[in-house]
This record gives structure tokens, C-alpha cells and sequence, in this order.
């Protein structure tokens, strides 16, 4: 671990301008991401911004009968709140497939948006990596990439958001609340996070010092019929191979509209909304879920060892929709 | 910085870094060493304790952000020769055996219990699902977790019933005792 200052911010306004003065000033919030990069040296902060005394604590309904939800709730809290697990069980469920109990207590709203990848070359400081090290190489795209991205992928970098939360946030057009150098402003999800490009060392749009203080939602229109899917090596506990959050609203037998999000695909929560238009007014099919998932991954690419993730994907999105539209979830 | 805290019911003061992992200020500044380190990036759940009431990773939180707030260890569950229901059923029906990932399935089940007195195998192995162990293939350690759940619901009976408080939990502790001495 490199030298650090701390400091506890008390007011939104206070962590934001100490945000600002120094250029490798961070936030801390649960600390489960931060607190193990600046430990393998990943992350290399000169100061250290606690932000768990800041007022971002409340669930709260908002005037269009959607939901605020405070940067500082943590990812249990979310999860069990008896207003998420009624209008939108897709997130409970997201939420509750990912980490562990140990680690859902303590991972912030905030901090699950803004973890970094999984990638094991990015984890390793004796190797090179873009995202890591700019300029350094991406050993991933000709070594070890089975969990690696099949989507929107770039030659310097392939790879993935980890988080299950946000699979769910991106099928339900959450906004993000940040304040910043000027001012407030919302952030629609979509916009968060980022393709690598070639500027893979930037996982999302924000600026230095912006703070996330909110997640809004929608009101929920998707609890009747909603899936949170995920595909991993082990039943619990383990990163998604890839997931599938899918959102369907339903006219008599007709889909009037339906949402596709993949997790573990990319470098952001993955939505095509050609795709997903597809589905707009048909009735619930098989054939009509296939024709979907041929279209979100019409662009895939496989690596050496992650090409399964492309048939897994689409099998993964025809299942998720099915279970969505019949409103029931297997486990 | 300074940072007071309750740890397992006791009021404690340290002046450590803010960033100084909880797990140490547990193991090396408190001396309770019950807690146990195991992969030290909260994969393993070693370093499970209680924090104010809910399941944490030790190794991963900063005992800055402890202040004010109350801690149970492993050591807050029984000591030796009072053991809880939930102690002596790992010993009873062979849910330790390297003990290394004990602590924190200890402390993960308490928690399990604490809300729901009857789990069935799904909910045991859901809440025991941040917590690796080596050596005993989880079967019984599910085994345990399930008697102490029968001992625990016959223990709430007794103190229903004032006449038996004393001698059931009495005689248990007894047999116990023997067994942990042999
Ligand atoms: C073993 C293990 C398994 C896991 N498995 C999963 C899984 O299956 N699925 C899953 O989704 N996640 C998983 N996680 C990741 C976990 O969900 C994240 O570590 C957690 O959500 C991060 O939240 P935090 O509050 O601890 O963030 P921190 O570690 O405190 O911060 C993470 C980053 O976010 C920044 N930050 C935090 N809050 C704000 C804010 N309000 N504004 C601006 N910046 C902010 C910090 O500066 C830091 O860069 C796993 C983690 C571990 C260790
Ligand atoms: S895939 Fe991205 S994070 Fe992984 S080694 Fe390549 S550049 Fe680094
Ligand atoms: S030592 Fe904390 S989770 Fe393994
Ligand atoms: S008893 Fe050895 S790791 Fe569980």
C-alpha cells in the first residue's frame, strides 16, 4: 500500500471541493473493492475521502411514484427493503445473486457501480494492462480469457463489469444523482459506464471528484413479470459468466414492452434497443425470444477461451425471458 | 485516530489508523484471536463477525468506520466450559475439523439463527455461502447448524416453563463439559 491522508467528510458539498484539490483523492464508502486494490497496489489514492458519514442513507418514494435510493444504502438493505422487493424484485434479485451475505452488509449503492473489474491481469501489478497501466498492453486478449467480454470489446481492452446490481439498474433505466464540480446533475444509467475504447483506464463518464449521491428509479412497471438470470461456475458465490435481466410488460397475451440487460458480456451492463424493439407487440414466443437473442449478439466476438459465452448467451436470454414472461423465476 | 467501539458487549478504546483492517485491531491490538484469517480479500469468510448485529468480512472493513458501533467475535458466542448450543453441536456431530473457517461459520449460523429459528438446508447453505471451508465437505456442518437449531428451539421451550430452566440447560452444559475434556 502507497502513503495515504484520511480524512471523514461530513457534508456532500465538503467531500466533493476536498475531492477536487488533490488529483489522487478518493472516496471510500463499504471499502470491499477499495480497501483489497490499494492492498495489491491497483489503486495508489494519495488521500482518502470516508464519505460513510454523508446523509445518502434513505430509500425514499419519489413525486412520480418512483424511488430514491441514497448512495451510502448498502447492497442488504437494498435488497430486503420491503418497497424494492414488492415493485422491483429484479433488483432484489440481482442484488441477492451477487457477493456474499459477509459482503452485501457492508458494499454501498455508490460502491457497486463504481467496483472495478475482475480481469486478473488488471489485479496483477507484474503484468502489464491498459486499464491498469495505460500504454502497458492487454495480456488478456491472447491469455487467460474465459471471463472475458464478447461485446463491445476493444483492442486494448476486453474486459467486463462485475456487478449484478447494475444489470438490473440498466433493464430499469435507474438515473444517477452525482455532484460535482458543477453542481447536480442526472446521469441516465446508460450513460454511466463506458466502452474501453482507447481509454480503457476510464470505467464510466464521471469526472474527478463527482460523488454519486442517488440512484433513482423508475416507477416499477416490470414486478409482475421480471427474471434476474446468472450463469456461473458454482450455484452461489461467483461472478456471472454472464446474466440476464429481463423486464417484460405484457398486454393481454402481447409483449407491450420488453427490457434485455446482459451481464458479464462487456465492458458496461449490455442493452440493444433495436433488439429489444423486436419484441414490441408480438405475442410471447420462443421463436420471438430466439429472434431477440440472435440480435443481441449478432456483433459477439469470442476469445480463445470465453467463445462458449456466445450460445450460453443466447440460450441464457431465451430462458430469461420465458421465466419473465410466465412470472415465474426458477431459482 | 482514536475509535471506541463495543466489542462483544464491552466498551473498547484504540487509537489505530483509520484504515487498519478490523480483522487486526481484533487479532493484534485486542488480543481476541478467535477470529481467523484465511484469504484476506473476502472470499473465505474467516474473519466473519457480527457488526452491529450483521455478518461482515473483517479482513475487508476498516476499523475507521467501526466508531461507535458494536462488534461480536466468535469469543462472544460461549468460552470454553460455557459453550453455546451452537458450539457444542459442531463438536458433537463433526462440523470443525482444521477449525480454521470455524469461527466465521460460527458467527454466520448465529446470525442465521437469530432470525430464523428453523432453517431448512437451502437457507443454511444460502447463509453459509460466504464461508469456505477445506476439510469437512459442508455436510456436517449443515448437520450441525441443523441440531443446534433443535437445541436452540427446545432451549426457548425450557424457558417457557420456569420449573425446567435450571436443570435442562444445567444438564446439558455437564455432559458437555465432559466432552471437551476428554
Ligand atoms: C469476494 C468478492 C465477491 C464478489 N462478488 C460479487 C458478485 O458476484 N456480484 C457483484 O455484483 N459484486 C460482487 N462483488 C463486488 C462488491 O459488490 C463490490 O465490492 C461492492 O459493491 C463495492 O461497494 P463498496 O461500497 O464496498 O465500494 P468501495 O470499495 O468503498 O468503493 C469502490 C469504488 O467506488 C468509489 N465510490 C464508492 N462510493 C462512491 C460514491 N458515492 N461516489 C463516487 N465514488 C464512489 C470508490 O472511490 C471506489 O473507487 C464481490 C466482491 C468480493 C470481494
Ligand atoms: S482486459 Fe482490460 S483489464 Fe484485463 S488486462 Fe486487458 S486491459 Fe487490463
Ligand atoms: S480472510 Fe476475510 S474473507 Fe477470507
Ligand atoms: S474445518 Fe478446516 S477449513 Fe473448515
Amino acid at each position: 500500500m502507497n502513503r495515504f491522508t484520511y480524512a471523514r467528510a461530513e457534508q456532500v458539498g465538503d467531500a466533493v471541493s476536498a475531492a477536487m484539490q488533490r488529483r489522487a483523492a478518493t472516496f471510500i464508502a463499504g471499502g470491499t473493492n477499495l480497501v483489497d486494490l490499494m492492498k495489491e497496489n491497483v489503486a495508489r489514492p494519495d488521500h482518502l475521502i470516508d464519505i460513510n458519514r454523508l446523509p445518502l442513507q434513505q430509500v425514499e418514494e419519489t413525486e412520480d411514484g418512483g424511488l430514491r435510493v441514497g448512495a451510502l444504502v448498502t447492497n442488504a438493505d437494498l435488497a430486503y427493503h420491503p418497497l424494492v422487493e414488492a415493485r422491483y424484485p429484479l433488483l432484489s434479485r440481482a442484488i441477492l445473486s451477487g457477493a456474499s451475505a459477509q459482503l452485501r452488509n457492508m458494499a454501498t449503492t455508490g460502491g457497486n457501480l463504481l467496483q472495478r473489474t475482475r480481469c486478473f491481469y488488471f489485479y496483477d501489478t507484474a503484468t502489464p494492462c491498459n486499464k491498469r497501466e495505460p500504454g502497458s498492453g492487454c495480456p488478456a486478449i491472447t491469455g487467460q480469457n474465459r471471463n472475458h467480454a464478447i461485446l463491445g470489446a476493444s483492442e486494448h481492452c476486453i474486459a467486463t463489469h462485475p456487478s449484478d446490481m447494475c444489470v438490473a439498474l440498466a433493464a430499469l433505466e435507474a438515473v444517477v444523482r452525482v455532484t460535482g464540480k458543477g453542481g447536480e446533475r442526472r446521469v441516465p444509467f446508460a450513460e454511466l459506464h463506458r466502452l474501453p475504447g482507447d481509454m480503457p483506464e476510464r470505467d464510466t463518464t464521471l469526472e474527478p471528484g463527482d460523488l454519486i449521491t442517488a440512484v433513482e428509479l423508475p416507477p416499477g412497471r416490470f414486478a409482475e413479470h421480471c427474471t434476474y438470470l446468472k450463469v456461473r461456475d458454482r450455484a452461489s458465490y461467483a461472478f456471472a459468466l454472464v446474466s440476464v435481466a429481463a423486464a417484460v410488460e405484457l398486454a393481454g397475451g402481447t409483449i407491450k414492452e420488453a427490457r434485455v440487460a446482459l451481464g458479464g458480456v462487456a465492458h458496461k451492463p449490455w442493452r440493444d434497443r433495436t433488439a429489444e424493439a423486436l419484441l414490441r407487440g408480438k405475442a410471447a414466443s420462443t421463436e420471438a425470444f430466439q429472434e431477440v437473442a440472435e440480435a443481441l449478439l449478432q456483433d459477439a466476438q469470442g476469445y480463445r477461451h470465453n467463445g462458449f459465452k456466445m450460445a450460453l448467451a443466447k440460450r441464457a436470454i431465451v430462458r430469461a425471458l420465458g421465466e419473465a414472461v410466465s412470472g415465474r423465476q426458477a431459482s | 485516530m482514536k475509535i471506541s467501539f463495543k466489542v462483544n458487549g464491552a466498551a473498547r478504546e484504540l487509537d489505530a489508523p483509520p484504515l487498519q483492517r478490523l480483522l487486526d485491531a481484533l487479532r493484534l491490538v485486542l488480543g481476541l484471536t478467535g477470529t481467523k484469517e484465511g484469504c484476506a480479500e473476502g472470499e473465505c469468510g474467516a474473519c466473519t463477525v457480527l457488526l452491529d448485529g450483521e455478518p461482515v468480512n473483517a479482513c475487508l472493513v476498516p476499523v475507521g468506520q467501526c466508531q461507535g458501533r458494536e462488534i461480536t467475535t466468535v469469543e462472544g458466542l460461549g468460552a470454553a466450559g460455557h459453550l453455546s448450543p451452537l458450539q457444542r453441536c459442531f463438536i458433537d456431530h463433526g462440523g470443525a475439523q482444521c477449525g480454521i473457517c470455524t469461527p466465521g461459520v460460527l458467527i454466520s449460523a448465529e446470525h442465521l439463527l437469530r432470525r430464523n429459528p428453523d432453517p431448512d438446508d437451502d437457507a443454511i447453505r444460502e447463509a453459509l455461502a460466504g464461508n469456505l471451508c477445506r476439510c469437512t465437505g459442508y455436510q456436517r456442518i449443515i448437520e450441525s447448524v441443523r441440531a443446534a437449531a433443535v437445541l436452540r428451539r427446545a432451549d426457548a421451550r425450557d424457558v417457557g416453563d420456569p420449573r425446567d430452566v435450571g436443570d435442562a440447560r444445567g444438564a446439558r452444559d455437564v455432559s458437555h463439559d465432559r466432552q471437551e475434556a476428554p
